[in-house]
């Protein structure tokens, strides 16, 4: 990365830090939105943008995660920076297995996409029938004392929650572009981009792969966390559903699949859009059910066009900043 | 002294083809062997078969006395053996240097030093200017150079070299030729390499290996195989540049 780069990143760091001091709790919130899923498309991005490997069921790994702390919290009052631990621990150990299952038989390509589907139905199903933390009722957490901040608990004001979440999303950035300059960024990229070639280079492309998803899972299971923290509520058919799977990753994909800034750009848009949308849409007075969705998807159909490998490469050739 | 790479009895099918029959070969440490045949005689079979990426149907392989058929290829490889692939493989979306940095991250984990050992092989193999460009704009014959730097990178002991000489005009091919010899000797390399440039091969190798309809016809110094009648009779008709 070169100066400009930098600069530019400072910028935005700035502008992000001291934005709850001038914005309102509605801008705050979509602010916070676009952060949680810049974090979550970081997350993903490792493993199929630097791995090569695409899941599908990355809200497995949210839902999991959100529910293992929750539930701590919900029936025995132990904060979430404990149940943390307890939620990456599972993921992290779910990914792995996942993995490991798929890779030692050989399951690749297509196939592994959709073996992460069926784990992520599969626990959506098993958590509709989990008495234990509310079935498809779902499981609700103490209400947030707006006014206090209580961050042992995660309960506060909409700033706290922003902080936390712009943290995580800048650390998901340093980690990434760490492990991308690391031998595990070549070896992944090395299987992205041809699997018998990296084999052929003394690479164990099995354990490379199953790191990959480990990472990502762990990863996910965090923003499961804050997700479940920031809302006070889990419900399986929210929380495991493949449409959720499908907005983690689109961020990256708008962005540019497999660079370090792209999904954190592709976040940013997907809000905007889906935001001014929104906005446009209660100003002409439509009221057509599905209109806003279908401009949402006709925009993304536009980007998806024009721009294949996403906005971020052929922004930082504008910019002359390096990916 | 004991043979480098031993070939024994080695077989392989494809749905009842036969591919490879009963080959036996072997490689003695620094030696340059060419392995040569007419096409589909099985040549990538049985360097699939050395570096894990095939299964034998039958045989043994020794490595260094080890034996190593069905060890996986990046096992094969971290024991000392390189090889390239005749159909290449680039890691089409990264740049050149980085595509030896995968290799040379095999021999030292640091990244840095690796990005050393890689520009210092690009070198050697003519690719110096191209470091920043990706894999994917390379033309063909400097697409197989970087196969060669790719796997050279690892620091094989043995390397196995499929066809790298295809296309090449004569100078190139002559100077591919003098760095071959020059990692031979210098780094003390093993190589085989199938090839039908019979210029680069009789420059280089001290043994011909001669396969035909999947079983070895002959295997001797490059003047006794072109004698062998045999060898004459597989080659007549056929279009090879002897
Ligand atoms: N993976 C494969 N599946 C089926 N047949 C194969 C495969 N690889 C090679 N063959 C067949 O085995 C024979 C030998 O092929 P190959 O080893 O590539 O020959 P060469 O390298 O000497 O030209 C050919 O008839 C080829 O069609
Ligand atoms: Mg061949």
């Amino acid at each position: 990365m070169n100066r400009r780069a930098n600069r530019l990143l400072a910028a935005l760091g700035a502008v992000l830090l001291v934005l709850p001091a001038v914005a309102d709790n509605y801008l705050l919130s979509i602010v916070t939105l676009f952060l949680f899923f810049a974090y979550a498309g970081q997350a993903w991005n490792i493993m199929m943008g630097f791995a090569g490997q695409l899941s599908l069921g990355h809200s497995l790994y949210l839902g999991v995660g959100g529910y293992a702390a929750g539930a701590l919290y919900f029936h025995f009052g132990i904060g979430p920076w404990a149940g943390l631990w307890l939620a990456i621990m599972i993921c992290a150990l779910s990914g792995a297995a996942i993995g490991a299952l798929a890779f030692r038989y050989g399951v690749s390509g297509v196939y592994f996409t959709l073996l992460t589907i069926a784990f992520a139905e599969f626990t959506r199903v098993g958590f509709d029938h989990f008495a234990w933390v509310g079935g498809s009722g779902g499981m609700f957490l103490k209400v947030a004392e707006r006014d206090q901040i209580d961050l042992l608990n995660l309960r506060g004001t909409p700033a706290m929650f922003y902080y936390v979440i712009l943290g995580l999303a800048a650390a998901a950035f340093a980690l990434s572009g760490w492990l991308l300059r690391s031998r595990a960024g070549y070896y992944w990229q090395a299987i992205r981009e041809n699997e018998d070639a990296a084999q052929a280079l003394g690479i164990n492309t099995f354990h490379w792969k199953i790191l990959a998803i480990t990472i990502s899972s762990a990863m996910t299971a965090i923003a499961g966390v804050f997700s479940a923290f920031y809302y006070g509520n889990l419900f399986p058919e929210q929380i495991f559903n493949m449409s959720r799977s499908i907005e983690i990753m689109l961020g990256p994909i708008i962005g540019g699949i497999g660079t370090l800034f792209g999904p954190i750009l592709g976040a940013a848009l997907l809000t905007l859009v889906a935001e001014s949308t929104t906005e446009v849409v209660a100003a002409l007075g439509w009221e057509t059910p599905g209109i806003k969705q279908l401009i949402y998807g006709i925009v993304l159909f536009v980007v998806i066009v024009l721009l294949p490998h996403g906005v971020w490469p052929a922004l930082a050739r504008k910019l002359k900043v390096t990916k | 002294m004991s043979a480098l790479l031993n070939v024994q009895n080695v077989s392989k099918s494809f749905r009842g083809l036969r591919a490879v029959t009963d080959v036996s070969f072997e490689i003695d440490p620094g030696a340059i062997v060419a392995l040569i045949g007419p096409n589909g005689a099985g040549k990538t079979t049985i360097f699939n078969m050395v570096a894990g990426a095939l299964a034998a149907d039958s045989g043994a392989i020794l490595f260094e006395d080890r034996p190593i058929r069905g060890l996986r290829p990046d096992e094969v490889c971290t024991l000392g053996i390189g090889r390239t692939f005749q159909i290449v493989k680039p890691f089409a979306g990264l740049s050149v240097l980085d595509n030896v940095v995968v290799g040379a991250l095999k021999r030292c984990t640091r990244v840095n030093e690796a990005r050393r050992i890689a520009a210092t092989i690009l070198e050697t193999l003519g690719l110096g200017h191209k470091h920043d460009v990706p894999a994917s704009s390379l033309t063909p014959t400097d697409r197989k150079k970087l196969e060669v730097a790719r796997a050279l990178a690892t620091r094989p002991r043995l390397l196995l070299l499929d066809e790298v000489m295809a296309g090449l005009r004569p100078k190139e091919c002559d100077d591919l030729v003098a760095t071959f010899r020059e990692i031979n000797q210098r780094e003390s390399i093993t190589i085989l390499l199938i090839e039908h440039v019979m210029r680069a091969v009789m420059a280089l190798a001290e043994k011909i290996i001669v396969l035909h309809h999947g079983e070895v016809i002959a295997q001797g110094t490059p003047g006794q195989v072109v004698k062998e009648p045999a060898v004459l009779e597989c080659y007549l008709g056929e279009e090879t540049e002897i």
